[in-house]
């Protein structure tokens, strides 16, 4: 009884914790100064989050009602309202399971990348950053989503920099000018909507955008325009996503691992917030061509990167990369403007989160075992490390779309949404890109198990079991998701119609 | 520097002063312009004025690096601590109407312990910022 007791008294908070949690953490790991016992504290943190988000996705889908939470009690247009409706609550489930399956590699990984004095302000940072990504998500204020994109930038400009090879200083300085540049244009965007709407809450701006576009649509469009750049630079969408294969590449494993599932989302969470709650889906998708350019972006990302990944020699730029045209196929499911296409794009947030997740621990236990991640060096790796290449193999599999894998659902959902709309060269295009990623994925498979092993992987092994574990969990993901689709599809697919439906 | 004894005197003169208007700022917040923020960086100001004058070494003599290095989340802390107290008062978070009997007190008194809070991690920053500027290349 006593256990009933106390959830209904916290239920109410869960909206306000799931921030407050990590937030309070981080502040802990920068007192407490001590390595391990930070990752402890941080690790308790991570999987207590997914458990609060789980139960208001479960709340949320069962009850079909929003969850909202008054800081401070001060009511919705004035103060800052936090707010789970089901898109919200589907991107919050996401992050904190990846920030919680991460964490028993990050403990060895950390200790093996990071000097021992600095590992308790990297997972300070890596609390902070989490608190930040779940901001964005939970929010219905537009400063205070500005306020939590700025934190978790931050902290990932100094995950970044914390990284072993020099390069990392100056890929962690190049993110902070662009990063810095998407945040400001945000900013610039939402202080357009305030001049015109006079307010900052979504729900507010959305119900007042009517009338202000009958009297002067100039700012608005110039808004929407800001605002998509803006956050079009946070995504990595591509002609704005130089800053990503470095800052993947030389950002300590266990920082890329978790930014390579989480934070390009949570952008792409505020995307899809402003363009379809806040501007409803006439002024991006009838009145603006945002649609069809975002349609044009995601297109040409989905090619251009995936042939640099074909071209690349370092293993964590060549998934960079692919990371970057994996985002063009998502703005490409926002951009064909149709249910079937926002599910296959919201579903793939899901899909492309566990399995680039999953591959980038991979490359994390190589790095950890042989402390590079040059083509080269992985020659021969499979025979080597075979609990860590085949879930690897997995993943890859999931990431090229063969059916059976989380990724060739996506791709099915986002063909759907190009057919809809009669457009067959988007459908040629995203099966073209598929076997573009084959060939890159097929040149990293064929150095990982068809050579002979190089001398940097003579003497490498399997890593730890704490190690291996998150690994073969989000690979047995990759294939579980490919197989049953409730908890992709599942959630995405009313939430896509729900996002079109809701709004006139 | 040893000869520069109207600036040595006149920073020694002077900081009392200054710790004082931060004072003023910082509790005057709640009512007029001024906060924590403000208070903060007048007060770090303090710090740094004493460290260009005598040193690095004499500054940190009297706020060592380690206290600068806590004060930092140490002010966070306050700040959401507050939050956290009035949750478990059975309000909402940083819902400050549990703090006291009347409305405008229990307001008066959050808003107090936001503003010390904001003002430990502004100070501490600032300080700590500076230390991190002067300190390179040692």
């Amino acid at each position: 009884m006593m256990g009933a007791d106390v959830l209904s008294a916290v239920k109410p908070h869960f909206p306000i914790l799931v921030v407050l949690l990590p937030l309070l953490g981080a502040l802990f790991c920068a007192l407490i100064q001590r390595g391990t016992l930070s990752w402890l504290l941080t690790a308790c943190i991570a999987f207590v989050l997914p458990v609060i988000s789980g139960l208001m996705l479960f709340d949320v889908l069962k009850t079909g009602q929003t969850i909202t939470y008054e800081l401070g009690n001060w009511e919705a247009p004035f103060g800052i309202v936090y707010k789970v409706d089901g898109l919200s609550a589907l991107v919050l489930t996401l992050i904190t399971v990846i920030g919680a399956v991460i964490m028993p590699f990050a403990r060895r990984s950390v200790a093996y990348e990071i000097d021992s004095h600095l590992q308790s302000w990297f997972y300070t940072m890596y609390l902070l950053c989490l608190a930040g990504l779940l901001g964005i998500t939970i929010t219905g204020d537009a400063f205070n989503a500005f306020v939590f994109l700025e934190i978790s930038s931050l902290s990932t400009y100094v995950m970044i920099a914390l990284g072993k090879h020099r390069r990392a200083l100056l890929a962690s300085y190049q993110y902070l000018i662009m990063g810095t540049i998407g945040a400001t244009l945000y900013v610039v965007g939402i202080g357009l909507l305030y001049v015109v709407t006079g307010s900052l809450n979504f729900d507010d701006i959305a119900s007042r955008l009517g009338p202000a576009m009958a009297e002067r649509s100039g700012p608005v469009m110039a808004a929407l325009g800001f605002i998509t750049v803006g956050l079009s630079l946070k995504i990595a969408l591509f002609p704005m996503h130089v800053w990503l294969p470095n800052a993947y590449a030389y950002a300590p494993s266990f920082a890329t691992v978790f930014l390579a599932g989480t934070a390009t989302k949570a952008a792409i969470y505020l995307l899809v917030r402003l363009l379809f709650t806040v501007f409803g889906t006439t002024v991006p998708f009838e009145s603006m061509p945002v649609g069809h350019v975002l349609l044009a972006l995601g297109l040409a990302g989905m090619f251009i990167a995936a042939f640099a990944a074909v071209f690349e020699e370092n293993a964590k730029r060549m998934l960079a990369y692919s990371s970057v045209s994996q985002m063009g196929y998502i703005v490409l499911g926002i951009g064909l403007a149709n249910v079937s296409g926002l599910t296959g794009a919201l579903a793939h947030i899901v899909n492309h989160a566990v399995m680039k997740t999953a591959l980038f621990l991979a490359l994390g236990a190589v790095v950890y075992r042989i402390g590079t991640v040059r083509l080269g060096d992985l020659s021969g790796l499979g025979r080597k490390m075979p609990w860590t290449m085949v879930a690897f193999a997995i993943a890859g599999m999931g990431l090229m779309g063969i059916p059976g894998t989380a990724g060739f659902i996506t791709k099915w959902y986002l063909v759907l949404g190009a057919l809809e709309k009669g457009w067959w060269v988007i459908v040629f295009a995203i099966v073209l890109s598929s076997l573009i990623s084959v060939v890159y994925m097929g040149r990293i498979m064929e150095v990982l198990w068809f050579r002979e092993p190089s001398q940097a992987a003579e003497k490498a092994k399997d890593p730890p079991m704490m190690m291996l574990l998150p690994l073969w969990v989000l690979a047995l993901a990759t294939i579980y998701l490919g197989f049953d689709t409730r908890l992709s599809v599942g959630v995405a697919a009313p939430v896509a119609e729900a996002l079109f439906g809701g709004i006139k | 520097m040893k000869l520069d004894v109207i600036l040595r005197v006149g920073t020694k003169l002077v900081l009392p002063f200054i710790l004082l208007f931060a004072f003023y700022v910082q509790f005057h917040g709640d009512y007029g312009p001024g906060g924590g923020f403000q208070a903060g960086v007048i007060a770090a100001g303090m710090v740094i004025l004493y460290a260009i004058i005598f040193g690095l070494k004499a500054a940190q003599r009297v706020i060592p690096q380690e206290l600068v290095q806590v004060m930092i989340p140490l002010g966070v802390l306050v700040y959401a601590g507050t939050g956290v107290v009035s949750m478990l008062l059975g309000y909402k978070f940083l819902e400050y109407t549990g703090f006291a009997q009347k409305f405008l007190t229990a307001h008066e008194w959050g808003i107090l312990f936001v503003e010390l809070g904001v003002f430990i991690t502004v100070s501490g920053t600032m300080s700590a910022m500076f230390y991190a500027f002067v300190g390179r290349g040692r």
